[in-house]
């Protein structure tokens, strides 16, 4: 049995089940998200004294990443642009570079998170490193699980493009939603944790 | 959105100058944001000035990058929905502050 509306709309949402799908799933990570917003705010202003970021943490390494994962959003929607102009190649090269992107995101955080250790700040260390590490590391694996998505669309995922190109590029756009919307996330962590 | 028709395949080369756009305004953005934190203004207005400029990036990331600026009516409600009930996630810190529950004496 096939699956329904993977590629036609449906009359009562006008949407195909996907999208409505992953902008439920996004929904749901806003408020995960915004859970821990809301717990930083309520320890920051109950603490006595709150260390500016940039006295503890690297803002250049954290600009750099800024840049790249925004880099990484620009080259996901023009993979996606591809698909729609039936470029097959094209799109490879976007996505490929896109995954690329999200790996020097992730080693610059490890070296970002190395530096830590090795000055003995952990997240035990105080109320900022606690908050500085769970907000960082929940994105963190946001990104990496957005490259296997990515990196399965771009290998096996991609046979898909041969029997049906539309439910295809179907995919690619909602994995971009969600890699859209992991920059987003990080958008407004790099301003509230480095820079404040 | 990513129905193939023929008008889509027309507009995309539209699209992606927009894209081009939006990218290099969140590149300036972002050079604005840490150039704004190096002159040490009151915290007050340095959050003020972070979380406007967050916000001008991340409405340039939702509306272009994940075409909310032209989408189903179903998202949009979705979407309301879910600012409604963050908002409400949000404001639980400033009630407990206005409760003075936790304020050190």
């Amino acid at each position: 049995m096939d699956i329904p509306y993977t590629v036609e709309v449906r009359r009562d949402t006008g949407l195909t089940n996907g999208k409505i799908g992953i902008w439920l799933f996004l929904a749901s990570e806003v408020m995960l998200f915004g859970a821990l917003f809301a717990s930083y705010i309520l320890i920051r202003t109950g603490a006595p004294t709150w260390p500016r970021g940039d006295t503890i943490l690297n803002v250049p390494l954290a600009t750099f990443n800024t840049l790249v994962l925004i880099s990484s959003s620009v080259t996901m929607v023009m993979a996606w642009a591809s698909l729609v102009r039936q470029r097959l190649g094209t799109f490879r090269i976007y996505m490929g570079a896109t995954i690329l992107l999200g790996c020097v995101f992730l080693v610059v955080k490890y070296f970002e998170y190395s530096h830590k250790f090795e000055n003995g700040l952990y997240p035990s260390t105080n109320n900022f490193l606690a908050i500085y590490f769970t907000l960082t590391g929940l994105h963190m694996l946001h990104v990496f699980g957005g490259m296997v998505v990515n990196a399965y669309l771009l290998g096996p995922g991609s046979k898909l493009w041969k029997t049906n190109p539309e439910w295809f590029t179907n995919r690619v756009e909602h994995a971009g939603l969600f890699w859209h919307f992991v920059d987003l996330v990080w958008i407004f962590l790099f301003p509230t944790l480095y820079l404040l | 959105m990513a129905s193939m028709t023929s008008d889509h395949a027309a507009d995309i080369d539209r699209q992606v100058k927009v894209y081009i756009t939006v990218f290099v305004a969140l590149m300036a953005l972002t050079i604005i944001t840490v150039a704004v934190s190096r002159l040490h203004l009151p915290l007050p207005i340095a959050v003020t000035v972070a979380l406007v400029v967050a916000t001008v990036k991340g409405s340039l990331v939702a509306s272009y990058f994940m075409h909310l600026i032209s989408e189903k009516k179903l998202i949009y409600a979705v979407l309301a929905l879910t600012a409604v009930f963050f908002l409400v996630l949000l404001s639980l810190p400033a009630i407990t502050h206005s409760n003075g529950y936790w304020i050190h004496k």
